[in-house]
């Protein structure tokens, strides 16, 4: 069986990717309703990248451990 | 009952306008994200469901699964449609006290079902609850309890899938039908072609989504709250903005100061001091005790995901992994409603009617609050996130009701009454039709609730009904051994019987002659715990009663049913810490504890 970590981390590297793409191209796309200008798609598409990564990484080496 | 049961009928209280056209807007690539998450249930659907060989892979993962998933499933499995977003709403009505909710109502039941519940149910090798009870009482109550299970589950599931209707249909205009229609065959495909496995495994998928898709909503309230980047200074702001509030949590209720939004037990000694109205017994008693023990010990949705472990202390370890993230879950779906009181006001019942309170504003109602803030603070792209998360809240709820459903039907009404003794591949085929005609009947029961909202409160009632003796009758069986067959399935009738006399009094009054017998609660909440409480009482009373007059079971047909008679697992003290139970247990009891006075 497929070890768990693998797909959430690679869905996770997919939906970071494209938030993080989308937050560059639409800098403008920025926070509503509050003063401070922050670029929540490119901040948290980075962090979610960090976290698709770290699952896949975690998720490949025990996948290549499994007889 | 189960606890967002309680919260679906706080929220068809609650009186709100109908809205008129979508209040939120989305963008080409938050469709984007909610495409990538479709495509990925629907693959992992595909890819367990290639190992498939005998009906207990297909509805038990062929007890092959490790501690880390199906602890985070058996949280997830309970994260449904009205938890999420309910639990937001609670927070936006109530406070923290909803924290009580995980704090007190889940967190000591998981406990216990880890330590000292799981040794029967996974020892016994049993596939079901009510195969345990059959085991342990008679085919009677397993009979009473696979019959309401299989009947209520898909009703339950079915207002799930009105709910998460009714959300995209009023928040993003989408067409009622098709969002049901969508969720419902996405649902039935990964979970006809990979079972329990794919449930579980889309679960834990969908628990990280939901956690990560919700998040950034109390990190974006608490910087509009506070104005600045200094969360920890934001915070303070916010409850200084609270504190000076004057709020109402229900029509006709007390006017409380928004201070009482931040605690969870200051202020039970009285019930005009708290926003639930409502003192600290029937808390610890009817929430705590009877309600959490009732639905994390005996519904099959949350022990199915422990059965699907892959040993003995992966399964006792199942719900205490789960309580880990469960008791910090009230920072996640909690707080965002409690930071929505300042940013999006006017939504509270109660401050309609306060005089010179605000309306509500057509089209906003409180039940909608966690994609309110969603569409005000949310840029496109994490818009699609936060949806994508609630539609996933949505799925692994009805999700885990189908796989609960067509294991029950599957084992202990088809396999024990319709056609025993038939092949095993038969089953397996059982069940893949079964988990089709249950979302069928749950589509069904979708649409019978959107005729007529109010069968919604009636279905989460009779289901409370049933649930709250059930855990008299299971420690009663587990603990003891004198309880008798009979005792058993008599503490169930009666123990429902106490639950429905007591609704009935507290929802009409009965005239006898000259006297008028009526219970009065301060809200439906107070009613709905001191019912389970007697539930329970009634239950307990009457398996004791009818087990000194009638023929106790064999002590032999009781080994690994009863923990006098059953031996300890073996070879414990070998493990490291951090596999112990018992050490988990007492580590997840102290860190509550110190979650409870911090926000005490």
């Amino acid at each position: 069986m497929m070890d768990l970590r693998l797909p959430i981390g690679i869905f996770f590297l997919l939906i970071g990717l494209v938030l993080t793409v989308y937050g560059i191209i639409s800098p403008q796309n920025v926070i509503p309703n509050i003063t401070q200008k922050i670029n929540a798609d490119l901040d948290w598409g980075i962090l979610l990248l960090f976290f698709g990564a770290f699952m896949t990484f975690f998720g490949a080496v025990a996948q290549r451990k499994k007889p | 009952m189960n606890i967002s049961f309680m919260l679906g009928n706080l929220i068809a209280q609650t009186p709100v306008p109908i809205s008129s056209g979508p209040l939120l807007h989305i963008h080409a690539v938050d469709i984007v994200i909610l495409l990538i998450y479709l495509l990925f249930v629907l693959a992992i659907g595909f890819i367990t469901g290639k190992g498939h060989q005998t009906s207990e892979d297909f509805f038990l993962s062929g007890r092959s699964i490790p501690a880390w998933i199906t602890g985070l499933a058996f949280i997830s499995a309970n994260l449904g449609a009205l938890e999420v977003m309910g639990m937001a709403t609670s927070g936006y009505q109530y406070g923290m006290m909803t924290a009580n909710f995980y704090w007190i109502a889940a967190i000591p039941a998981m406990i216990f079902m880890g330590v000292f519940m799981m040794p029967f149910y996974y020892g016994s090798k049993v596939r079901s609850v009510p195969e345990f009870l059959k085991k342990r009482y008679n085919e009677v109550a397993r009979f009473i309890n696979a019959i309401f299970f299989a009947v209520f589950t898909p009703a339950v599931s079915g207002i799930s899938m009105y709910a998460m209707g009714l959300v995209f249909s009023d928040l993003l205009g989408w067409n009622f039908t098709a969002s049901v229609a969508l969720s419902a065959v996405v649902v039935v495909v990964y979970t006809a072609m990979g079972g329990l496995t794919a449930s579980i495994y889309n679960e834990v998928l969908q628990f990280f989504l939901i956690v990560l898709g919700t998040a950034p909503i109390v990190i974006i309230g608490l910087i509009a709250n506070g104005g600045g980047m200094n969360l920890w200074n934001d915070w303070h702001v916010f409850t200084q903005k609270l504190t000076g509030m004057q709020l109402s949590p229900v029509p006709g209720g007390h006017v409380l100061s928004g201070a009482h939004y931040l605690t969870t037990w200051t202020g039970t000694g009285n019930t005009s001091d708290n926003t639930m109205q409502i003192t600290w017994p029937g808390l610890v008693l009817g929430l705590g005790f009877v309600l959490a023990f009732s639905y994390w010990c005996t519904n099959f949705l949350v022990v199915q995901r422990t059965l699907a472990a892959k040993n003995m202390n992966d399964a006792q370890r199942t719900p205490l992994i789960a309580a880990i993230p469960k008791m910090l879950f009230p920072f996640v779906v909690i707080l965002p409603g409690i930071l929505a009181i300042p940013l999006i006001p006017g939504l509270l019942p109660g401050n309609a009617h306060m005089p010179g309170g605000v309306a509500v504003p057509a089209g906003m109602k409180i039940d909608n609050v966690l994609p309110l803030m969603m569409g005000k603070y949310f840029p496109a792209g994490m818009l699609g996130l936060g949806l994508t998360a609630l539609l996933a809240s949505f799925m692994s709820g009805m999700a885990g009701n189908v796989t609960a459903f067509n294991t029950v039907f599957t084992y202990d009404l088809y396999a024990a009454y319709i056609r025993p003794n038939a092949p095993d591949k038969h089953y397996l085929n059982v069940g893949r039709i079964m988990t089709v005609v249950g979302v069928l009947i749950s589509v069904g029961f979708a649409y019978i609730a959107e005729g007529q909202s109010s069968i919604m409160g009636y279905t989460q009632t009779i289901f409370g009904f049933v649930n709250a003796p059930l855990i008299a009758v299971f420690l009663l069986g587990m603990f003891t051994t004198f309880t008798t067959p009979w005792g058993g399935v008599f503490g169930l009738l009666f123990g429902t019987g106490a639950a429905v006399v007591h609704w009935i009094l507290r929802t009409y009054t009965i005239h006898l002659g000259s006297a008028s017998l009526h219970l009065t609660f301060n809200t439906d909440q107070a009613g709905n715990f001191w019912g389970a409480f007697w539930a329970f009482v009634y239950g307990a009373a009457a398996a004791i009663i009818v087990s000194l007059f009638t023929q106790k079971k064999p002590e032999k047909e009781m080994v690994g049913l009863v923990y006098q008679l059953t031996p300890k697992p073996e070879g414990e003290h070998l493990l490291p810490w951090w596999k112990k139970p018992v050490v988990l247990a007492v580590l997840v009891f102290l860190a509550t504890l110190i979650l409870n006075i911090l926000f005490w």
